[in-house]
């Protein structure tokens, strides 16, 4: 009786066969398009109309856009602020991970609390802070124009109202990273002679690769991005201390639609850029771990755990 | 002397991990810490190593005091229990990772990185990354990149643990190779007592940090030092006797005691194989009712059921069972050839019967 199932059979009936913990294909069909919809709505179009409408006066109207020299400015302002705070919250946002994942010490979750601050406290009144501490008649307003320091409506100012919004990122990204690999390669390096530095660069850096880069883009777009905060604290003075964001803003105020849109693109396009950095480090990694299966026998695989 | 701990007491908080624990491993030993978990071997291991240091007491590696020496400059090779291979790194780099920190010249890190690739047939894997290895070449990789820099000392923690039981068998096998081969001082942990008796020249025993005893497989398993280990090491069937008229009694088995004060307590204990068991009920003073048959290959593990209730374990060949035409629910006599008597204090009991092994028990058949 066993001999006499064909082989056919067995094959028709597993190929339109589901597991049974599959939706059914309409299910399945149904929820596929939603989110499609919804991407193609929210995301794709939003996008493709940044381009169309910075385009709508042609290339020339777009270059010269840019070029204006307050925008130019406000495009080298936003470089600048995000050169130094984004290195800034990489070294804060690994050094809170590493505390937070590798030690146990009092005050570790009032740590973790304040590390979340900044996404709980609204941009605007993060930049009404900085204006309090800093501004003409805060805290510290007297003592700084002694000594002819200004930091609010000036470039410290911006950088500090971005560095405090900007805060949890790196972080956030690392330490459920560092919380998985634990600390097991970095006492293998220990024991394989390797200093403290050694270890961080050689082993732990490494095997935080992803989180920090991940971390990195998400920190820069968003300090380019700043506006609550940013918008408080600069002062808006044009050619001097409004960033990209506060550009966008002000042209579009201004009834110069195109050339609002202009310098939008710009940030739009530094979006893309950073995802089509990451999907190319990613695909090279999986390219690597594919040559890499390749070579050598490929015996005793089945003793995989 | 390799390597000696000298009253090291390593507490952890309010917690004593290890409690006041001595002892030496001699140059080019294979020696098993066995115990437990929770029991403080991986922490006196991680002692000798350097990763923790003793809150109390003295680690000397080759007759130099090392509690100040940092685990960069002990020169030891330790392999971790999931084997902390760098998964950042290919085969290859995380074999090298300690010759290139050491600063070796180029050609000579390629040369000794061949030599352990033939060693640990790990020929033409150098490109792979961990997670494309399998549980026993991950294994194979760790060791080897801890013995490439040349450490005096080989620690491993819970070497088998993380594999399928078919490859830790043939592990082991191969950690004996290999120690006879770089006949290197070399520490493991097990909470195996299988492992530590088949692989270990010498085994330290601890439970609940302290050191229960030292000693060569066949010491530990033929004269155990306390009930701890008896029961730990191998199966023990163990009593506690009441002294009533001259005679240790439980239940309806008795034992010649001279000299000792009526309604003391001692306990004793005895091996599966010391039971001699025979289907002619006269044969043997003690009977009992063969109540279940455990299969462990050669030999045949039977639980004896005596009248009070009573369970005794008992060990035979499964020719003699044939011979003997026993199976379950039978009655039998049984005797008990011999027996250790367990707290030392106690001790005054006489043999019951002068009868010697038969046979040696072999080793790690779980008797």
């Amino acid at each position: 009786m066993a001999t006499a199932i064909p082989k056919s059979n067995l094959k028709t009936a597993a190929s339109p066969s589901q597991r049974g913990t599959e939706e059914s294909p309409f299910v399945k069909w149904l929820l596929i398009s939603v989110a499609l919809v919804f991407c193609l709505i929210f995301l794709l179009l939003p996008l493709v109309n940044v381009f169309a409408q910075a385009l709508a006066k042609g290339w020339a109207y777009y270059w010269a856009s840019l070029t204006h020299p307050d925008s130019w400015s406000a495009i080298k302002l936003t470089l600048l602020v995000s050169a130094i705070s984004v290195p800034l919250n990489v070294v804060f946002g690994l050094a809170a991970a590493w505390a937070i994942a590798k030690f146990t010490f009092r005050g570790k979750s009032f740590l973790i609390t304040l590390v979340d601050l900044p996404f709980s406290v609204s941009p605007v009144v993060a930049g009404l802070m900085f204006v309090i501490l800093f501004g003409a008649q805060g805290f510290a307003g007297p003592w700084l124009s002694e000594h002819n320091l200004q930091i609010i409506f000036a470039v410290p100012g911006i950088v500090l109202a971005t560095v405090f919004i900007t805060f949890p990122f790196v972080a956030r990204e690392l330490i459920p990273v560092m919380q998985a690999t634990g600390t097991e390669q970095e006492q293998a390096a220990l024991t394989l002679g390797a200093n403290g530095w050694q270890t961080f660069w050689h082993v732990t850096l490494p095997s935080v690769k992803w989180g920090l880069i991940y971390g990195v883009i998400l920190c820069n777009a968003r300090a380019m991005g700043e506006f609550g905060a940013v918008s408080v604290v600069s002062g808006h003075i044009t050619g001097q201390t409004d960033t990209m964001p506060l550009r966008v803003e002000k042209l579009n105020n201004e009834f110069n639609a195109p050339a609002a849109f202009a310098v939008a693109s710009l940030l739009a396009l530094l979006a893309l850029f950073t995802l089509a950095i990451k999907t190319w480090l990613e695909w090279r990694q999986a390219r690597e771990y594919d040559r890499a299966q390749k070579v050598g026998p490929v015996e005793s695989r089945e003793e995989t755990q | 002397m390799s390597i000696e701990l000298k009253n090291v007491t390593k507490a952890f908080g309010q917690v004593a991990a290890v409690r006041n624990v001595t002892f030496s491993v001699k140059e080019g030993e294979l020696m098993a810490l066995l115990g437990p978990s929770g029991g403080g071997k991986t922490t006196v291991l991680r002692m000798i190593a350097g990763l923790e240091m003793p809150s109390e007491g003295d680690v000397f590696i080759r007759g130099v005091r090392v509690n100040d020496v940092p685990v960069q400059q002990r020169n030891i090779g330790f392999v971790f229990q999931n084997y902390a291979l760098f998964k950042n790194m290919n085969v290859f780099k995380n074999i090298a990772f300690g010759l290139t920190i050491k600063k070796w010249q180029r050609k000579a890190i390629r040369d000794r990185i061949e030599e352990m690739l033939n060693l640990f047939g790990l020929e033409g894997l150098e490109k792979r990354y961990p997670h494309q290895l399998s549980g026993g070449q991950r294994q194979r990789v760790a060791i080897a990149r801890a013995l490439a820099p040349r450490p005096s000392v080989l620690l491993l923690d819970e070497p088998f643990g993380a594999v399928d039981a078919k490859i830790r068998q043939e592990l082991r096998e191969w950690l004996v190779t290999l120690h006879h081969d770089l006949n290197m001082t070399t520490i493991f942990v097990t909470h195996d007592q299988e492992e530590a008796l088949e692989v270990a020249n010498r085994i330290v025993i601890f439970s609940r940090g302290l050191l229960e005893q030292v000693g060569t497989p066949r010491e530990v398993y033929d004269t155990p030092a306390n009930e701890f280990v008896a029961r730990f090491i191998g199966v023990m069937n163990i009593l506690e006797l009441v002294i009533s008229g001259g005679f240790a009694r439980c239940n309806e088995l008795e034992f010649p005691a001279h000299g000792q004060a009526e309604g003391q307590k001692l306990r004793i204990g005895f091996r599966p194989y010391a039971v001699q068991i025979s289907s002619d009920l006269a044969q043997y003073r003690y009977r009992a009712v063969l109540r279940h048959t455990f299969f462990l290959g050669v030999f045949l593990r039977v639980e004896l059921e005596l009248p009070s209730g009573l369970l005794i374990r008992a060990r035979m060949s499964k020719e003699e069972y044939a011979q003997q035409g026993l199976e379950d629910g039978k009655e039998v006599s049984f005797q008990i050839r011999q027996y250790r008597v367990l707290a030392k204090e106690s001790a005054g009991l006489e043999p019951e019967t002068e009868v010697s092994y038969g046979q040696a028990p072999i080793l790690g058949e779980n008797i």
